[in-house]
Protein backbone atom coordinates (compact mmCIF):
# COMPACT_ATOMS: atom_id res chain seq x y z
CA UNK A 1 0.00 0.00 0.00
CA UNK A 2 1.43 3.45 -1.10
CA UNK A 3 1.60 6.57 1.07
CA UNK A 4 4.04 8.29 3.13
CA UNK A 5 6.71 6.30 5.25
CA UNK A 6 5.88 5.69 8.69
CA UNK A 7 8.51 5.73 11.67
CA UNK A 8 8.09 3.77 14.37
CA UNK A 9 10.35 5.35 17.56
CA UNK A 10 10.67 7.37 20.62
CA UNK A 11 10.46 10.98 20.12
CA UNK A 12 13.97 11.56 20.36
CA UNK A 13 16.87 11.46 18.25
CA UNK A 14 18.48 8.24 18.60
CA UNK A 15 19.26 6.10 15.60
CA UNK A 16 16.20 7.29 13.99
CA UNK A 17 16.73 11.19 13.08
CA UNK A 18 19.58 10.10 10.48
CA UNK A 19 16.45 8.33 8.71
CA UNK A 20 14.59 11.59 9.67
CA UNK A 21 17.54 14.12 7.94
CA UNK A 22 17.52 11.68 4.89
CA UNK A 23 13.94 11.49 4.20
CA UNK A 24 13.68 14.93 4.69
CA UNK A 25 16.46 15.98 2.80
CA UNK A 26 15.02 14.08 -0.16
CA UNK A 27 12.01 15.90 0.13
CA UNK A 28 9.43 13.04 1.25
CA UNK A 29 6.87 13.52 3.69
CA UNK A 30 6.76 11.02 6.67
CA UNK A 31 4.71 10.43 9.71
CA UNK A 32 5.78 9.38 12.68
CA UNK A 33 4.15 6.89 15.65
CA UNK A 34 6.03 7.51 18.52
CA UNK A 35 6.63 4.98 21.54
CA UNK A 36 5.65 6.34 24.40
CA UNK A 37 5.87 3.88 27.40
CA UNK A 38 6.90 0.17 27.51
CA UNK A 39 3.72 -1.20 26.06
CA UNK A 40 3.80 0.37 23.01
CA UNK A 41 6.90 -1.43 22.26
CA UNK A 42 5.45 -4.77 23.08
CA UNK A 43 2.67 -4.20 21.00
CA UNK A 44 5.04 -3.67 18.05
CA UNK A 45 7.26 -6.90 18.84
CA UNK A 46 3.74 -8.89 19.56
CA UNK A 47 2.23 -7.49 16.47
CA UNK A 48 4.91 -9.36 14.62
CA UNK A 49 5.96 -6.18 12.96
CA UNK A 50 9.40 -6.13 14.56
CA UNK A 51 11.83 -8.67 12.33
CA UNK A 52 14.56 -8.60 15.16
CA UNK A 53 12.08 -6.97 18.22
CA UNK A 54 13.81 -3.86 18.04
CA UNK A 55 13.37 0.01 16.51
CA UNK A 56 13.93 1.61 14.15
CA UNK A 57 11.11 0.29 11.83
CA UNK A 58 10.27 2.12 8.56
CA UNK A 59 6.62 1.35 6.95
CA UNK A 60 7.41 1.91 3.19
CA UNK A 61 6.74 0.62 0.33
CA UNK A 62 4.98 -2.31 1.29
CA UNK A 63 7.78 -3.07 3.77
CA UNK A 64 8.12 -3.26 7.31
CA UNK A 65 11.47 -2.33 7.12
CA UNK A 66 14.21 -2.64 10.42
CA UNK A 67 17.98 -2.12 10.87
CA UNK A 68 18.99 1.61 10.76
CA UNK A 69 21.52 0.79 7.62
CA UNK A 70 19.16 -1.39 5.78
CA UNK A 71 16.40 1.51 5.94
CA UNK A 72 19.18 4.35 5.02
CA UNK A 73 20.04 2.40 2.30
CA UNK A 74 16.79 1.47 1.01
CA UNK A 75 16.01 5.63 1.20
CA UNK A 76 19.59 6.94 -0.09
CA UNK A 77 18.63 4.03 -3.34
CA UNK A 78 14.87 5.02 -4.08
CA UNK A 79 15.66 8.77 -4.04
CA UNK A 80 19.46 8.41 -5.67
CA UNK A 81 21.35 9.67 -3.18
CA UNK A 82 23.57 6.87 -3.75
CA UNK A 83 25.99 7.67 -6.38
CA UNK A 84 25.67 6.84 -10.12
CA UNK A 85 27.58 3.34 -9.41
CA UNK A 86 28.98 0.58 -7.72
CA UNK A 87 32.18 2.94 -6.94
CA UNK A 88 30.54 6.15 -5.99
CA UNK A 89 28.64 4.01 -3.94
CA UNK A 90 31.59 2.41 -2.43
CA UNK A 91 33.00 5.90 -1.36
CA UNK A 92 29.65 7.15 0.35
CA UNK A 93 29.62 3.76 2.37
CA UNK A 94 32.85 4.39 3.56
CA UNK A 95 32.11 8.65 4.33
CA UNK A 96 28.98 7.13 5.97
CA UNK A 97 30.29 5.00 8.26
CA UNK A 98 32.94 7.40 9.18
CA UNK A 99 30.20 9.88 10.38
CA UNK A 100 28.36 6.72 11.59
CA UNK A 101 31.09 6.02 13.92
CA UNK A 102 31.99 9.60 14.96
CA UNK A 103 27.48 9.80 15.92
CA UNK A 104 27.54 6.81 17.18
CA UNK A 105 29.91 7.41 20.30
CA UNK A 106 28.15 11.30 20.76
CA UNK A 107 24.85 9.28 21.11
CA UNK A 108 26.12 7.17 23.92
CA UNK A 109 26.78 9.87 26.31
CA UNK A 110 23.59 10.84 27.82
CA UNK A 111 23.64 6.62 28.45
CA UNK A 112 27.11 7.06 30.60
CA UNK A 113 28.20 7.98 34.03
CA UNK A 114 29.68 11.28 34.75
CA UNK A 115 33.23 10.83 35.17
CA UNK A 116 33.15 8.25 31.58
CA UNK A 117 31.35 10.82 29.80
CA UNK A 118 33.28 13.23 30.25
CA UNK A 119 36.31 11.09 29.79
CA UNK A 120 34.65 10.12 25.98
CA UNK A 121 33.26 13.92 25.23
CA UNK A 122 37.41 14.95 25.29
CA UNK A 123 37.63 11.53 23.44
CA UNK A 124 34.95 12.96 20.85
CA UNK A 125 36.30 16.12 20.31
CA UNK A 126 39.97 14.38 19.02
CA UNK A 127 38.07 12.17 16.89
CA UNK A 128 36.21 14.46 15.41
CA UNK A 129 39.52 16.72 14.66
CA UNK A 130 42.09 14.24 14.13
CA UNK A 131 40.33 10.95 12.61
CA UNK A 132 37.22 12.35 11.04
CA UNK A 133 36.67 15.75 10.20
CA UNK A 134 39.80 15.91 8.01
CA UNK A 135 38.97 13.45 5.92
CA UNK A 136 35.83 15.58 4.48
CA UNK A 137 37.76 18.52 4.71
CA UNK A 138 40.66 16.63 2.18
CA UNK A 139 37.75 14.95 0.34
CA UNK A 140 36.21 18.52 -0.77
CA UNK A 141 39.70 20.24 -0.82
CA UNK A 142 40.98 17.49 -3.53
CA UNK A 143 38.30 17.90 -5.95
CA UNK A 144 37.32 21.19 -4.74
CA UNK A 145 33.24 20.20 -5.38
CA UNK A 146 30.41 21.05 -3.74
CA UNK A 147 29.77 17.74 -2.51
CA UNK A 148 31.63 14.97 -1.22
CA UNK A 149 31.19 12.33 -4.08
CA UNK A 150 30.54 12.75 -7.66
CA UNK A 151 29.84 16.17 -7.90
CA UNK A 152 26.24 15.79 -7.02
CA UNK A 153 24.34 15.81 -3.46
CA UNK A 154 24.51 12.16 -1.92
CA UNK A 155 23.35 10.57 1.18
CA UNK A 156 27.14 11.15 2.40
CA UNK A 157 27.30 15.01 2.38
CA UNK A 158 23.41 14.90 4.45
CA UNK A 159 25.04 12.55 7.07
CA UNK A 160 28.50 14.75 7.19
CA UNK A 161 25.56 17.51 7.68
CA UNK A 162 24.01 15.56 10.45
CA UNK A 163 27.39 15.16 12.15
CA UNK A 164 28.76 18.24 11.95
CA UNK A 165 25.81 20.06 13.76
CA UNK A 166 25.66 17.05 16.43
CA UNK A 167 29.44 17.74 17.13
CA UNK A 168 28.69 21.64 17.13
CA UNK A 169 26.34 20.91 19.93
CA UNK A 170 29.07 19.10 21.83
CA UNK A 171 31.85 21.80 21.31
CA UNK A 172 30.58 24.96 19.13
CA UNK A 173 34.20 25.84 17.65
CA UNK A 174 34.50 22.48 16.67
CA UNK A 175 34.99 23.16 12.52
CA UNK A 176 37.27 25.97 13.43
CA UNK A 177 40.64 24.05 12.14
CA UNK A 178 38.09 23.67 8.58
CA UNK A 179 37.17 26.19 5.91
CA UNK A 180 35.87 24.09 3.73
CA UNK A 181 33.57 22.01 6.46
CA UNK A 182 32.09 25.53 7.24
CA UNK A 183 31.77 26.51 3.72
CA UNK A 184 30.11 23.16 3.21
CA UNK A 185 27.61 23.45 6.40
CA UNK A 186 27.19 26.47 5.02
CA UNK A 187 25.88 25.51 1.52
CA UNK A 188 23.96 22.12 2.92
CA UNK A 189 21.68 24.22 5.36
CA UNK A 190 20.93 26.21 2.48
CA UNK A 191 19.43 23.34 0.22
CA UNK A 192 15.88 23.88 0.12
CA UNK A 193 14.91 20.53 1.91
CA UNK A 194 17.28 20.90 4.32
CA UNK A 195 16.76 24.44 5.00
CA UNK A 196 12.88 22.98 5.82
CA UNK A 197 13.89 20.28 8.15
CA UNK A 198 16.64 23.13 10.19
CA UNK A 199 13.46 25.55 10.58
CA UNK A 200 11.09 25.15 14.04
CA UNK A 201 8.70 22.77 13.60
CA UNK A 202 9.68 20.50 11.50
CA UNK A 203 10.33 16.84 12.64
CA UNK A 204 13.83 17.24 13.30
CA UNK A 205 13.90 16.10 17.05
CA UNK A 206 16.17 18.04 19.75
CA UNK A 207 19.33 17.03 21.48
CA UNK A 208 17.64 14.39 24.63
CA UNK A 209 17.13 15.94 28.17
CA UNK A 210 17.02 13.81 31.35
CA UNK A 211 13.66 12.95 31.24
CA UNK A 212 13.11 11.80 27.84
CA UNK A 213 16.41 9.71 28.79
CA UNK A 214 14.98 8.18 31.45
CA UNK A 215 11.75 6.98 29.48
CA UNK A 216 14.39 5.89 26.96
CA UNK A 217 15.92 3.22 29.38
CA UNK A 218 12.09 2.39 31.23
CA UNK A 219 10.99 1.46 27.48
CA UNK A 220 13.83 -0.52 25.96
CA UNK A 221 14.98 -2.35 29.67
CA UNK A 222 18.70 0.08 29.75
CA UNK B 1 45.90 -1.67 -12.06
CA UNK B 2 43.91 -4.31 -11.65
CA UNK B 3 44.72 -7.98 -9.79
CA UNK B 4 43.84 -9.92 -7.25
CA UNK B 5 42.03 -8.05 -4.49
CA UNK B 6 44.32 -7.77 -1.70
CA UNK B 7 43.67 -7.74 2.31
CA UNK B 8 45.47 -6.13 5.35
CA UNK B 9 44.69 -7.15 8.51
CA UNK B 10 45.99 -9.80 11.47
CA UNK B 11 46.14 -12.93 10.78
CA UNK B 12 43.03 -13.84 12.41
CA UNK B 13 39.02 -13.37 11.81
CA UNK B 14 38.13 -10.22 13.35
CA UNK B 15 36.11 -7.78 11.27
CA UNK B 16 37.99 -9.31 7.73
CA UNK B 17 36.31 -13.16 8.30
CA UNK B 18 33.03 -11.95 6.87
CA UNK B 19 35.16 -10.87 3.91
CA UNK B 20 37.00 -13.61 3.50
CA UNK B 21 33.81 -15.53 3.45
CA UNK B 22 32.12 -13.35 0.54
CA UNK B 23 34.71 -13.38 -1.50
CA UNK B 24 35.94 -16.71 -1.23
CA UNK B 25 31.80 -17.69 -1.91
CA UNK B 26 32.10 -15.48 -4.89
CA UNK B 27 35.02 -17.24 -6.42
CA UNK B 28 37.26 -14.70 -6.27
CA UNK B 29 41.30 -15.58 -5.24
CA UNK B 30 42.70 -13.23 -2.90
CA UNK B 31 45.74 -11.83 -1.70
CA UNK B 32 46.50 -11.00 2.32
CA UNK B 33 49.37 -8.76 4.18
CA UNK B 34 49.02 -9.66 7.90
CA UNK B 35 50.41 -6.97 10.21
CA UNK B 36 52.57 -8.18 13.24
CA UNK B 37 53.42 -4.99 14.99
CA UNK B 38 51.92 -1.80 15.75
CA UNK B 39 54.56 0.37 14.04
CA UNK B 40 53.47 -1.50 10.50
CA UNK B 41 49.79 -0.03 11.28
CA UNK B 42 51.07 3.77 11.92
CA UNK B 43 53.10 3.53 9.10
CA UNK B 44 49.86 2.20 6.67
CA UNK B 45 48.07 5.24 8.88
CA UNK B 46 50.58 7.66 7.58
CA UNK B 47 50.83 6.18 4.12
CA UNK B 48 47.54 7.33 3.73
CA UNK B 49 46.21 4.30 2.92
CA UNK B 50 43.94 3.78 5.64
CA UNK B 51 40.98 6.58 5.31
CA UNK B 52 40.29 6.72 9.02
CA UNK B 53 43.11 5.13 10.41
CA UNK B 54 41.48 1.45 11.08
CA UNK B 55 41.62 -1.88 9.59
CA UNK B 56 40.23 -3.62 7.98
CA UNK B 57 41.89 -2.74 4.27
CA UNK B 58 40.45 -4.04 1.12
CA UNK B 59 42.78 -2.68 -1.77
CA UNK B 60 40.29 -3.68 -4.93
CA UNK B 61 39.91 -2.31 -8.39
CA UNK B 62 42.31 0.44 -7.83
CA UNK B 63 40.55 1.73 -4.53
CA UNK B 64 41.69 1.66 -0.95
CA UNK B 65 38.27 0.60 0.73
CA UNK B 66 37.73 0.50 4.77
CA UNK B 67 34.84 0.10 6.90
CA UNK B 68 33.89 -3.54 6.67
CA UNK B 69 30.10 -2.70 5.31
CA UNK B 70 31.10 -0.93 2.73
CA UNK B 71 33.73 -3.10 1.36
CA UNK B 72 31.32 -5.91 1.65
CA UNK B 73 28.69 -3.97 0.06
CA UNK B 74 31.12 -3.58 -2.65
CA UNK B 75 31.63 -6.82 -3.22
CA UNK B 76 27.94 -8.27 -3.18
CA UNK B 77 27.34 -5.46 -5.88
CA UNK B 78 30.19 -6.36 -8.07
CA UNK B 79 30.00 -10.11 -7.84
CA UNK B 80 25.91 -10.21 -8.43
CA UNK B 81 25.14 -10.91 -4.43
CA UNK B 82 22.74 -8.23 -3.90
CA UNK B 83 19.76 -9.19 -4.87
CA UNK B 84 18.27 -7.86 -8.40
CA UNK B 85 16.78 -5.11 -7.63
CA UNK B 86 16.38 -2.14 -4.45
CA UNK B 87 13.88 -4.22 -2.16
CA UNK B 88 15.82 -7.58 -2.63
CA UNK B 89 18.57 -5.40 -1.61
CA UNK B 90 16.55 -4.40 0.73
CA UNK B 91 15.64 -7.40 2.32
CA UNK B 92 19.64 -8.83 2.36
CA UNK B 93 20.41 -5.51 4.09
CA UNK B 94 18.17 -6.20 6.84
CA UNK B 95 19.21 -10.24 6.89
CA UNK B 96 22.72 -9.10 7.14
CA UNK B 97 22.33 -6.04 9.46
CA UNK B 98 20.71 -8.60 11.76
CA UNK B 99 23.79 -11.46 11.56
CA UNK B 100 25.95 -8.63 12.50
CA UNK B 101 24.51 -7.95 15.56
CA UNK B 102 24.63 -11.35 16.47
CA UNK B 103 28.63 -11.57 15.52
CA UNK B 104 29.30 -9.02 17.51
CA UNK B 105 28.62 -10.64 20.16
CA UNK B 106 30.87 -13.42 19.03
CA UNK B 107 33.75 -10.81 17.95
CA UNK B 108 33.71 -9.07 21.02
CA UNK B 109 33.55 -12.83 23.58
CA UNK B 110 37.55 -13.53 23.14
CA UNK B 111 38.16 -9.95 25.01
CA UNK B 112 35.89 -10.44 27.94
CA UNK B 113 37.39 -11.50 31.01
CA UNK B 114 37.63 -15.28 31.71
CA UNK B 115 34.37 -15.05 34.55
CA UNK B 116 32.02 -12.98 32.15
CA UNK B 117 32.84 -15.96 29.50
CA UNK B 118 30.26 -18.62 30.69
CA UNK B 119 27.41 -15.74 30.16
CA UNK B 120 28.62 -14.38 27.35
CA UNK B 121 27.96 -17.85 26.02
CA UNK B 122 24.69 -18.03 27.25
CA UNK B 123 23.36 -14.81 25.72
CA UNK B 124 24.96 -15.37 22.36
CA UNK B 125 22.73 -18.97 22.65
CA UNK B 126 19.68 -17.15 23.72
CA UNK B 127 20.27 -13.78 21.13
CA UNK B 128 20.45 -17.08 18.50
CA UNK B 129 17.51 -19.74 19.30
CA UNK B 130 15.23 -16.73 20.16
CA UNK B 131 15.87 -13.43 18.12
CA UNK B 132 17.85 -14.47 14.91
CA UNK B 133 17.43 -18.55 13.99
CA UNK B 134 14.05 -18.04 14.19
CA UNK B 135 13.35 -15.33 11.92
CA UNK B 136 15.53 -17.14 9.01
CA UNK B 137 14.05 -20.48 9.90
CA UNK B 138 10.78 -18.79 9.20
CA UNK B 139 12.17 -17.16 5.83
CA UNK B 140 13.45 -20.67 4.15
CA UNK B 141 9.88 -22.28 5.75
CA UNK B 142 7.43 -19.98 4.16
CA UNK B 143 9.31 -19.72 0.34
CA UNK B 144 10.61 -23.60 0.78
CA UNK B 145 14.10 -22.00 -1.69
CA UNK B 146 16.99 -22.85 -0.83
CA UNK B 147 18.22 -19.61 -0.96
CA UNK B 148 17.53 -16.28 1.89
CA UNK B 149 16.09 -14.17 -0.99
CA UNK B 150 15.12 -14.10 -4.53
CA UNK B 151 15.80 -17.57 -5.06
CA UNK B 152 19.37 -17.17 -5.48
CA UNK B 153 22.53 -17.19 -3.62
CA UNK B 154 23.16 -13.76 -2.46
CA UNK B 155 25.35 -12.08 0.83
CA UNK B 156 23.02 -13.09 2.99
CA UNK B 157 23.20 -16.31 2.65
CA UNK B 158 27.10 -16.27 2.71
CA UNK B 159 26.87 -14.44 5.87
CA UNK B 160 23.88 -16.68 8.04
CA UNK B 161 26.38 -19.62 7.08
CA UNK B 162 28.95 -17.82 8.62
CA UNK B 163 27.18 -16.82 11.61
CA UNK B 164 25.80 -20.59 11.78
CA UNK B 165 28.89 -21.67 11.73
CA UNK B 166 30.74 -19.45 14.38
CA UNK B 167 27.97 -19.99 16.85
CA UNK B 168 28.14 -23.56 16.45
CA UNK B 169 31.62 -24.04 17.99
CA UNK B 170 30.32 -22.50 21.32
CA UNK B 171 26.73 -23.74 21.22
CA UNK B 172 27.18 -27.21 19.34
CA UNK B 173 23.34 -27.68 19.15
CA UNK B 174 22.39 -24.57 18.74
CA UNK B 175 21.12 -25.62 16.05
CA UNK B 176 18.67 -28.92 17.16
CA UNK B 177 15.45 -26.60 16.83
CA UNK B 178 16.05 -25.33 13.66
CA UNK B 179 15.52 -28.18 10.50
CA UNK B 180 15.40 -25.79 7.99
CA UNK B 181 18.83 -24.03 9.13
CA UNK B 182 20.35 -27.09 9.18
CA UNK B 183 19.18 -27.87 5.65
CA UNK B 184 20.27 -24.46 4.83
CA UNK B 185 24.03 -25.42 6.74
CA UNK B 186 24.45 -28.41 4.38
CA UNK B 187 23.55 -27.04 1.31
CA UNK B 188 25.58 -24.12 1.49
CA UNK B 189 28.34 -26.30 2.32
CA UNK B 190 28.13 -28.74 -0.54
CA UNK B 191 28.30 -25.24 -3.10
CA UNK B 192 31.80 -25.37 -4.47
CA UNK B 193 32.88 -22.39 -3.48
CA UNK B 194 32.29 -22.46 0.14
CA UNK B 195 33.05 -26.20 0.09
CA UNK B 196 36.13 -25.26 -0.79
CA UNK B 197 36.79 -22.88 2.15
CA UNK B 198 35.72 -25.15 4.30
CA UNK B 199 38.52 -27.56 3.39
CA UNK B 200 41.88 -26.93 5.49
CA UNK B 201 44.26 -24.84 3.72
CA UNK B 202 41.80 -22.18 2.45
CA UNK B 203 42.24 -18.71 3.33
CA UNK B 204 39.91 -19.17 6.40
CA UNK B 205 40.91 -18.89 10.06
CA UNK B 206 40.60 -20.40 12.91
CA UNK B 207 38.87 -19.69 15.49
CA UNK B 208 40.77 -16.75 18.04
CA UNK B 209 42.84 -17.88 20.81
CA UNK B 210 44.95 -16.28 23.64
CA UNK B 211 47.52 -15.27 20.56
CA UNK B 212 45.31 -13.43 18.50
CA UNK B 213 43.49 -11.74 21.32
CA UNK B 214 47.30 -10.57 22.36
CA UNK B 215 48.20 -9.42 18.86
CA UNK B 216 44.98 -7.54 18.42
CA UNK B 217 45.49 -5.91 21.84
CA UNK B 218 49.27 -5.06 20.83
CA UNK B 219 48.87 -3.82 17.43
CA UNK B 220 45.41 -1.60 18.23
CA UNK B 221 46.32 -0.69 21.75
CA UNK B 222 42.87 -1.66 23.37
CA UNK B 223 42.65 -0.53 26.90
Amino acid sequence: MAGKPKLHYTRGRGKMESIRWLLAAAGVEFEEEFIEKKEDLEKLRNDGSLLFQQVPMVEIDGMKMVQTRAILCYIAGKYNLYGKDLKERAWIDMYVEGTTDLMGMIMALPFQAADVKEKNIALITERATTRYFPVYEKALKDHGQDYLVGNKLSWADIHLLEAILMTEELKSDILSAFPLLQAFKGRMSNVPTIKKFLQPGSQRKPPSDEKSIANVRKIFNI
Amino acid sequence: MSGKPRLTYINGRGRMESIRWLLAAAGVEFEEIFLQTREQLLKLGQDGSLLFHQLPLVEIDGMKLVQCRAILSYIAGKYNLYGKDLKERALIDMYVEGISDLMQLILMFPFSPPEAKEKKIATIAEKATERYFPVFEKVLKQHGQDFLVGNRFSWADVQLMEAILAVEEKVPSVLSGFPQLQAFKTKMSNMPTIKKFLQPGSPRKPPPDENYVATVMKIFKLD
